[in-house]
């Protein structure tokens, strides 16, 4: 069973699950008059694949941005490593651990890829300006060694032979890959992906799921994901969140979310009397 | 050999993110320098000296503080202008006040007091953006301009109102007032403009410089991954005003020796550095150097052909030339956005594969 116990469960395929990482206790945000978000609560549990998903304006998007810290919610709690966060800047979440791709990419057209990947790392970058300035002693020897760490990244996502291109000249698929290189450089705990495989051919998606399913095996990541292909979510994730029209309308593992009427109708449409 | 390495033979992280990667490029600069230092000095007149080679290194320092502000942290400025005067009047104070202190001091000095005049002015870039940071930066260049020139306290009270800078010497060798000799004066801001260089260098490739250059190209993305925009902003602010405001006191003291507000530091001098890094290329060090060059090489090239050749009227050369400084901003804003810097580094490209390059 996918809730209840506080110590967490074994999947299907006998990975471990364990406590709650990330708690959101009843959300609630809103624009104005528009209720983006209503009332909504669930958790993310160390170690597991974390899929949110529900038709176009659900309010998926809204309730990443509500955990990395864009929009403060006018009522709720978001709780992280077992601590109530209060409202925090984007940068903030960012150094608690929190990383994210997005939907339409937002990447550093201007610099090379390696470079992208770097800045994935100015958090755990403590050499001071002068240091950086005389490029003598801490500043260089920092550099090594994030350079090592980012190498493996490049390893890992297959992107070597194009470390020194300028992201502006890559094709989406691959700017997608070196979105998550530059969010996995950060070594967050939890990674946030709105939409990962918008937009792919079924190769890069198979990609794509390949790397989302490495990166939580090999570095026990916490993932939570947005994703519109059906399929894929299925098969990636451990539990769902389904959404629509800013309220939580299933929660559980694929198989019960599947089968779930309100999630079907929400999914399909049903005749409104 | 003229150019060389076409594949990746590095085997280190540290050589790889070397400045000059390519063994002619290192020899390139060395030797550039050794000329600089060591052959210029030598063979520099007066003439020389004026009318190119100081103010071309004092542009070059200026270029490189607009370089770090607008072309790596992507914030638009009309206020070099301003700041440069705050340098040079916060230079002529120290001078004037503590005249026992050597002058690189004060210069100096000059440079950290318009760093932190430039943050207080680069606080409104939280707020706004683009076009409208710029506006808010033009605010700056006019009211300081006029600051200086309303509070008498600025110009020590002298009925001109206008601010000269006092003899001043390093090392023995005059560098301020009217003994100055060519050479002492070539040197002084070589030695500042080359120290300034390599710390640019170092800055913007490393953290600071990433983060600059984050924030430029999609501030949303740098804050979720970790930037503060604040500091950031505000350090790209302090150290580009630090570089404008040691190039305002090196113009004031070295170069012209007596300034009017107004007439030296106006609105004219803030586009004037604006189109030097637009035209020498925006975030780019080289470009800072070759947009300087461009701007104080042209006049004195079209100066000495169309007048001195052509025999055309001084007047209609003058204005040939703004012609000529104006189309090419299009040109270059139009054809190749990163300037001159970026045409650099694609036939380097080609040079690299040259002769073989298939």
């Amino acid at each position: 069973m996918s809730d209840g116990t506080p110590q967490g469960y074994t999947t299907e395929d006998g990975r471990r699950i364990g406590g709650v990482l990330m708690e959101m206790k009843n959300i609630t945000l809103r624009f104005g008059g528009v209720k983006a978000i209503t009332d909504i609560s669930f958790d993310i549990r160390e170690g597991e694949i974390r899929a949110i998903i529900g038709p176009n304006g659900a309010g998926k998007s809204s309730m990443l941005n509500v955990i990395s810290g864009f929009y403060v919610p006018q009522e709720g709690e978001v709780w992280f490593r077992g601590r109530r966060r209060g409202p925090m800047k984007p940068y903030q979440v960012a150094r608690l651990g929190i990383a994210r791709t997005f939907q339409n990419i937002a990447l550093f057209d201007g610099m090379s890829v390696l470079d992208n990947i770097m800045t994935g790392r100015l958090t755990m970058m403590k050499s001071g300006l002068l240091s950086q300035a005389m490029w003598w002693g801490g500043a260089q020897r920092e550099e090594t060694l994030h350079r090592e760490k980012v190498e493996k990244i490049v390893d890992f996502l297959e992107i070597q032979n194009i470390r020194k291109t300028p992201v502006g000249r890559l094709p989406y698929g691959l700017k997608k890959r070196v979105e998550l290189a530059r969010a996995l450089a950060a070594e967050p705990r939890l990674l946030l992906l709105d939409e990962p495989m918008a937009g792919m051919n079924v190769e890069e998606k198979e990609d794509m799921s390949r790397f989302i399913l490495d990166v939580n095996d090999e570095f026990g990541t916490t993932i939570a994901l947005i994703e519109h292909d059906m399929g894929v979510v299925m098969d990636l994730s451990d539990r769902v969140v389904v959404m629509d029209y800013g309220k939580k309308i299933g929660d559980g593992t694929p198989d019960e979310v599947r089968n779930n009427q309100e999630v079907i109708d929400a999914y399909l449409g049903v005749a409104h009397d | 050999m003229l150019y060389r390495e076409a594949g990746d033979f590095k085997t280190t992280y540290a050589a790889d993110s070397q400045t000059f990667p390519i063994r002619f490029d290192r020899f390139a600069y060395w030797s550039l320098l050794v000329v600089a230092f060591l052959v210029v000095p030598f063979v520099i007149n007066d003439y020389w000296a004026n009318a190119v080679f100081v103010p071309f290194l004092i542009y070059a320092i200026a270029a490189l503080g607009l370089n770090i502000l607008t072309g790596y942290c992507g914030q638009v400025s009309l206020g070099t202008g301003g700041f440069m005067a705050v340098g040079a009047y916060a230079c002529y104070k120290l001078m004037t006040a503590f005249p026992e202190v050597s002058i690189l001091i004060h210069v100096l000095l000059a440079g950290g007091v318009t760093a932190a005049v430039g943050v207080v002015f680069g606080l409104p870039s939280l707020r706004i953006k683009g076009f409208y940071l710029a506006v808010a930066t033009l605010a700056a260049q006019f009211f300081l301009v006029w600051l200086f020139n309303k509070v008498p306290w600025f110009y020590n009270y002298s009925a001109s109102g206008q601010i000269s800078a006092p003899e001043r010497s390093v090392l023995g060798h005059a560098v301020t007032g009217a003994q100055t000799t060519a050479p002492a004066k070539y040197l002084f801001c070589l030695a500042i403009l080359f120290a300034l260089a390599w710390l640019a260098r170092n800055l913007t490739r490393g953290t600071v410089g990433r983060k600059w250059m984050a924030i430029r190209d999609m501030d949303i993305a740098a804050e979720i991954i970790g930037v503060n925009p604040l500091t950031t902003k505000l350090s790209a602010f302090a150290i580009s005003s630090f570089y404008i405001g040691v190039a305002g006191a090196l113009f004031f003291s070295v170069y012209l020796g007596a300034v009017e507000v107004g007439e030296a530091f106006g609105i004219q001098k803030s586009f004037l550095i604006l189109f030097m890094i637009i035209i020498g290329g925006l975030g780019s060090i080289f470009g800072s150097f070759a947009g300087a060059a461009f701007m104080v090489l042209l006049p004195v090239f079209l100066k000495n052909v169309l007048v001195g050749h052509l025999g055309w009227a001084t007047d209609l050369a003058a204005h040939v030339e703004l012609m000529i400084v104006g189309a090419l901003i299009v040109i270059f804003l139009i054809a190749e956005p990163h300037g001159m810097a970026q045409l650099w580094r694609l036939a380097k490209e080609k040079l690299r594969l040259w002769p073989f390059p298939h």
